[in-house]
């Protein structure tokens, strides 16, 4: 048995989380720039949903994610509001996480100074509300009766940009960015299949898989999975930020997870080959 | 009758949501609109009932000074100090510059995040020490993770340009086969069980050792 592979098996993992918090750190700080972020099929998808809308259109911008996952989340919702308030589009936010209303009204405020909208006349936020599913449901009814004030208390009734909106058929598009449950998914199934409301959505990388189908279905026209999806959008939006910076710190990691797989199985030769002449028990 | 009258309301209820949905005559979207009110209030009380079970548990194992209680002492000031702070500043209670706009900055979005960035600590370590090759699966799911990892990065592409592509089509063909495959099975289970709740015959709802 090598000696070297037999310490390497006894690397301290301390090790692995200092190169890990280093790999990640080290680009966020120094601005290193590996490779261009080339946007693909799915953000473009996503990008092309809202130039179709047309200017004055109504569009619903759920924000279902709370700060567990603001770094894949939130930079694809600044970016949709950005180019949703760049064209012109009324945006009408739902939240149906507690912990989402402070980043959506945080979303909606930079990207309203950026380019010189009115809260209440460009932009709602209608804050939160629990029933997950159900609230979906309710808003195909009526989405006054379902959030009759905004998240600070004025009621909808009294707000310009509510004007004229009784359920989705006013509603253009639905734009959902969504940490899991209630979110993509349920958006889906509870209204687009139903009322057949245009829908694009931006998920977590680990929940993407799940949303393949519904995009190939076309019940989703765009999709962004995570910091890459949002990184992609940003480029696509001409204002890349947050997603963009965190690709290189994202790139790096990558590879250092793939050299770690590569690296521990190396280090386990030795063992397997002994296991191998031991027998089967091994 | 404890069973039962449950059972009747989930009955009513679940055949009428049934119909509501297909059916948009105002007679009956009315009162499917008042159901789903109904559900919206219930849901909301069930923080309530969280909040106070929550307090419950907690409180009395502090006051037994149970193992690790000095963590549920902190749990249960941080929940009354951030009741207490939000319904003091009414519904501007989230605006900026408020208090709990400043609990909500300082503690709970820096704490979720540092939870979720964790898992980029621990998933370097546990491929190191748990991801071993053993089998032709472990080889194909290795390979499978190799190429995405690498090809869902703009580094991807300067190892090599082909990388994107791979990546790109091992999640719209062989996982969106899996993963519809998952979905129907899942539809098909979930239509089976509501028809079961509805017509009562699912016999772990609504018992006392079931999960209904």
């Amino acid at each position: 048995m090598s000696p070297s592979l037999a310490d390497l098996r006894r690397l301290d993992r301390r090790w692995i989380f200092l190169a890990i918090g280093v790999l990640v750190v080290a680009p966020l700080l120094t601005g290193f720039h590996i490779a261009p972020v080339r946007p693909g099929a799915r953000a473009k998808g996503f990008y092309d949903a809202i130039e179709r809308v047309p200017a004055g259109a109504t569009v619903l911008l759920a924000g279902d994610y709370d700060p567990g996952t603001i770094a894949e989340n939130y930079p694809m919702h600044l970016a949709a509001a950005r180019q949703l308030m760049s064209r012109n589009i009324k945006i009408i936010a739902v939240e149906l996480y507690p912990g989402g209303p402070p980043l959506a009204d945080r979303v909606l405020r930079i990207a309203g100074e950026e380019f010189h909208k009115r809260e209440s006349y460009d932009y709602v936020n209608l804050g939160f509300k629990s029933g997950n599913e159900v609230v979906m449901s309710q808003m195909g009814s009526s989405i006054p009766r379902t959030f009759p004030a905004d998240r600070r208390g004025i009621p909808v009734s009294q707000i310009p940009v509510m004007k004229g909106v009784e359920n989705f058929s006013q509603i253009a598009l639905l734009v959902s960015v969504s940490a899991g449950f209630p979110g993509t998914k349920e958006w889906v199934q509870q209204v687009v299949s139903r009322y057949h409301v245009p829908m694009i959505a931006g998920v977590t990388a680990v929940s993407a898989p799940e949303y393949y189908p519904y995009l190939q279905a076309g019940q989703l026209q765009g999709l962004l999975g995570g910091m890459a999806g949002a990184a992609e959008y940003e480029v696509l939006v001409g204002h890349p930020a947050l997603a963009t910076r965190g690709m290189d710190a994202q790139s790096l990691a990558h590879v250092f997870i793939a050299f770690m797989i590569l690296l521990g199985n190396i280090a386990a030769l030795p063992q397997r080959s002994a296991g191998k002449k031991q027998g089967p028990s091994a | 009758m404890k069973r039962e009258v449950p059972l009747l309301i989930s009955i009513a209820a679940g055949i009428f949501v049934l119909i509501g949905f297909f059916v948009p005559h105002p007679a009956i979207r009315t009162t499917y609109d008042d159901i789903q009110q109904w559900v919206i209030i219930v849901v909301a009380f069930t923080y309530v009932l969280g909040m106070a079970n929550l307090l419950r548990i907690n409180v009395e194992q502090v006051r037994r000074r149970a193992k690790d209680w000095p963590y549920k002492a902190a749990l249960v000031a941080a929940l009354l100090i951030t009741m207490a702070v939000g319904f003091s500043e009414g519904t501007r209670y989230l605006n900026d510059g408020t208090r709990f706009s400043w609990i909500y900055n300082t503690f709970y979005s820096s704490m979720s995040s540092t939870m979720f960035s964790l898992l980029a600590f621990f998933i370097a370590s546990a491929a190191f020490r748990a991801f071993r090759v053993r089998t032709v699966e472990a080889l194909l799911l290795a390979i499978a993770a190799f190429i995405l990892m690498l090809g869902r990065v703009p580094i991807g592409n300067i190892i090599h340009p082909l990388l994107p592509q791979a990546a790109d089509w091992l999640m719209e063909i062989p996982q969106n086969a899996a993963k519809r495959g998952i979905l129907m099975g899942a539809a098909l289970g979930v239509m089976a069980t509501g028809f079961r709740i509805i017509l009562g015959i699912e016999r772990t709802y609504g018992s006392e050792s079931g999960g209904g």
